[in-house]
């Protein structure tokens, strides 16, 4: 193996330790766009201790509130973002207060004990 | 737009022949619970100089500021200035919500100088716009004194009776716009020993019809409400929220959409949503605007004439 290659190689195992370490503190976390008055997905599922982060792209205010009082943002104004740690597993329907056919679920799995 | 003759009560289908015009104005008129069209501007005004005349404004958005109109302060200070400049003087004016776009108190701060400026009462109801903050404090401290709930309340004026309502508080996931069953006790409370003679005024914020459910345009208890109003020969339901001229007539109910002070919405489904909508710099006056709505007494008479800021 001459000397270029293992730089190349040792460069990229490197690389493979830098993106892995921080990937699986957030390997969970996810984002949901709203995006013309839609949550987009409209269902999604996590593992728990997952951070969903939702982004407001319209042009008009949303809200990201759980229709069983577990967590309610603010008016998320154009590109306004809000974001809520699910702990435990379970089912989260939520809706936007301010329009409120616009309705989405978060599932949360158990977390099977890998991090 | 057809002209309908005054003898004849319109066919269903002439009714939505007017509905689907919305140029520069459309006059009603009803007699007997039936909704006339009677002609366009000029008529309506000739008619109004003559009648007890109160105005309607909508979803001013103060605190917008996005494409669909960068100055929406500045299109509700001309709606002002075109009221102020009508010759015969409206009795009061109501306001359909959507005052601000944010709840802020900078916004509430903005739009109450520029509707003062019209020098008339403002009856206003709430939008969802103007609820945000959690417990509704600001708006309910600025126009709820002496209401109920969220704002409701009723007043008379010249012998026509009333009802401001509120059907964008405590919205429940999946639905449409809500009164709510204390509202809705109300209202029934509020009608009773009124004659079947009086001539009534519903104005809430969402259209209290089921215009376009896919986009939330109802009201899910609406008809509840106006089944506690059947027995009245005539019933006028205003509303904003969509941000465009739409009517609809049933029995003796007259609905009635108003154009917004800010930016236009598209029309139901035409869109992939209701979000502002862009259009042209010289065609957005044309899509903004205020509504005018004028009672003959002893006529049982009633005309709606909407103007856009600029025909």
């Amino acid at each position: 193996m001459n000397r270029a290659r293992r730089r190349a190689l040792g460069a990229l195992a490197g690389f493979v330790t830098f993106a892995v370490i921080p990937r699986a503190s957030r390997a969970h976390d996810t984002e949901v766009q709203i995006d013309n008055f839609v949550f987009n997905p409209q269902q999604i599922t996590v593992t728990a201790g997952a951070t969903v982060t939702w982004v407001n792209h319209d042009d008009i205010p949303h809200t990201v509130t759980s229709q069983t009082g577990v967590f309610r943002s603010k008016a998320l104004d154009t590109d306004d973002k809000f974001s809520f740690t699910f702990a435990t597993a379970g089912s989260y329907p939520y809706f936007c207060a301010l329009h409120p056919h616009m309705t989405g679920t978060i599932v949360v799995e158990a977390n099977s004990g890998k991090s | 737009m057809t002209t309908h003759n005054h003898d004849d009560v319109p066919s269903r289908r002439k009714v939505l022949e007017c509905m689907t015009w919305a140029g520069t104005g459309v006059l009603w008129t009803i007699s007997g619970g039936v909704p006339r069209s009677l002609g366009i501007i000029d008529e309506a005004q000739a008619a109004e100089s003559k009648g007890f005349t109160f105005l309607q404004i909508s979803d001013s958005h103060v605190g917008f500021d996005k494409p669909a109109n960068p100055n929406a302060k500045g299109t509700l200070e001309e709606a002002i200035a075109r009221i102020k400049a009508i010759p015969a003087k409206p009795a009061f004016m109501i306001h359909t919500g959507d005052i601000t776009h944010l709840s802020k108190q900078s916004e509430f701060d903005d739009a109450e100088h520029i509707i003062s400026q019209a020098m008339l009462d403002v009856h206003y109801v709430p939008g969802e716009h103007d609820i945000i903050d959690p417990e509704i404090k600001i708006y309910k401290e600025r126009y709820g004194r002496g209401t109920k709930g969220a704002g409701y309340y009723s007043f008379d004026a010249n012998g026509v009776h009333f009802l401001g309502l509120v059907n964008v508080a405590n919205l429940k996931g999946g639905g449409l716009g809500s009164l709510g069953d204390e509202q809705l006790k109300w209202i029934e409370d509020d009608l009773k020993g009124k004659s079947a003679s009086t001539p009534i005024v519903v104005f809430a914020h969402i259209p209290l019809w089921t215009v376009y459910p896919t986009w939330g345009w109802g009201t899910e208890d609406g008809e509840r409400a106006l089944s506690l109003m059947k027995r009245f020969g005539s019933v006028t339901v205003l509303n904003g929220h969509i941000h465009q001229v739409m009517q609809k007539v049933e029995g003796n109910v007259t609905f009635h959409t108003a154009r917004s002070t800010a930016f236009p919405q598209p029309a139901p489904g035409t869109a992939p949503s209701p979000g502002p909508m862009r259009v042209e710099d010289a065609k957005l006056r044309m899509m903004l605007g205020t509504a005018s709505i004028t009672f003959k007494q002893g006529e049982q008479r009633l005309a709606i004439v909407d103007t856009p800021l600029q025909s």
